[in-house]
């Protein structure tokens, strides 16, 4: 099955991102495609690169840039979403790219199932 | 950073959004919208839902003064013109519903006459066949 994800908050004040995660490695292992992750609202703070969590915590930024590579994941991130919170391509974490509200309605037109992982 | 090309040509999905927060207090009603409207671009189906507190969102009169915010509820003009655009070209394969639960509506003493918009006023039973008959269910 082709799953799109949508990522409504950060990653720390809620555990939406971490779930996200976790859901996304799990789907894929299973072998499942996961073409898109699509991250709006506070979810634009999992891709900025100057999030430095405590060392024995997890680094969901970090986390997301390395599946992205692993596993071929098109992380977009909202570009009026991202410019109100301070997120620009000055500080966008690897592995992200920013784009458009319209990438978040194509990955619901173009995937079976559309995931939100939010409040 | 691996940009993927989905095959949408001629994919009509319908997308319901479901609006269950009170306008101001948090980002969610405003930025939703944002998607609501991109969502015409591409010509969808789209349920725009109001429940719980989120039917205070579409209530007419919003003055933000007292609190500093954005006045966001203009928006709810522009969503019913391409709504009424949609229901009245030929051309476009778009149906938009503006949808009200009356549950909600009448716990907190509001009517259909006190929105901004014309809206249908649906019980909860009716609305969970609408999200029930929905391909994505988008909330704010």
């Amino acid at each position: 099955m082709k799953f799109g994800i949508l990522i409504n908050e950060g990653p720390f004040t809620h555990q939406a991102s971490d779930t996200a995660y976790h859901f996304t490695k799990a789907a894929l292992e299973k072998g499942h495609d996961v073409p898109r992750v699509f991250f709006y609202y506070d979810g634009v703070n999992n891709a900025n690169k100057l999030s430095e969590p405590q060392a024995d915590d997890r680094n969901l930024v970090k986390l997301w840039g390395q599946l992205a590579a692993e596993k071929n994941v098109d992380l977009v991130v909202c570009v009026a979403a991202g410019m109100r919170r301070g997120i620009k391509d000055e500080n966008l974490a690897d592995g992200f790219r920013i784009s458009g509200l319209g990438q978040l309605v194509e990955a619901g037109m173009g995937c079976d199932r559309l995931m939100m992982f939010g409040d | 950073m691996a940009e993927y090309e989905f095959e949408t040509e001629g994919v009509k999905k319908t997308f319901t959004f479901m609006n269950r927060k009170a306008p101001y207090g948090t980002v969610y009603a405003l930025e939703v919208l944002e998607t609501v409207l991109i969502s015409a671009a591409f010509e969808q189906h789209a349920n725009i839902v109001f429940a719980d507190d989120g039917v205070y969102q579409l209530k007419a009169g919003h003055d933000t003064t007292g609190i500093g915010m954005k006045n966001f509820s203009p928006t709810f003009g522009i969503i019913e013109m391409e709504k009424e655009d949609a229901d009245e070209d030929e051309d476009i394969d778009m149906v938009w519903r503006i949808i009200v639960e009356k549950e909600s509506m009448e716990a907190r003493g509001l009517t259909a006459d006190d929105f901004k918009v014309e809206v249908e006023v649906l019980s909860a039973a009716e609305l969970a066949d609408i999200v029930d008959a929905s391909d994505c269910v988008i909330s704010g």
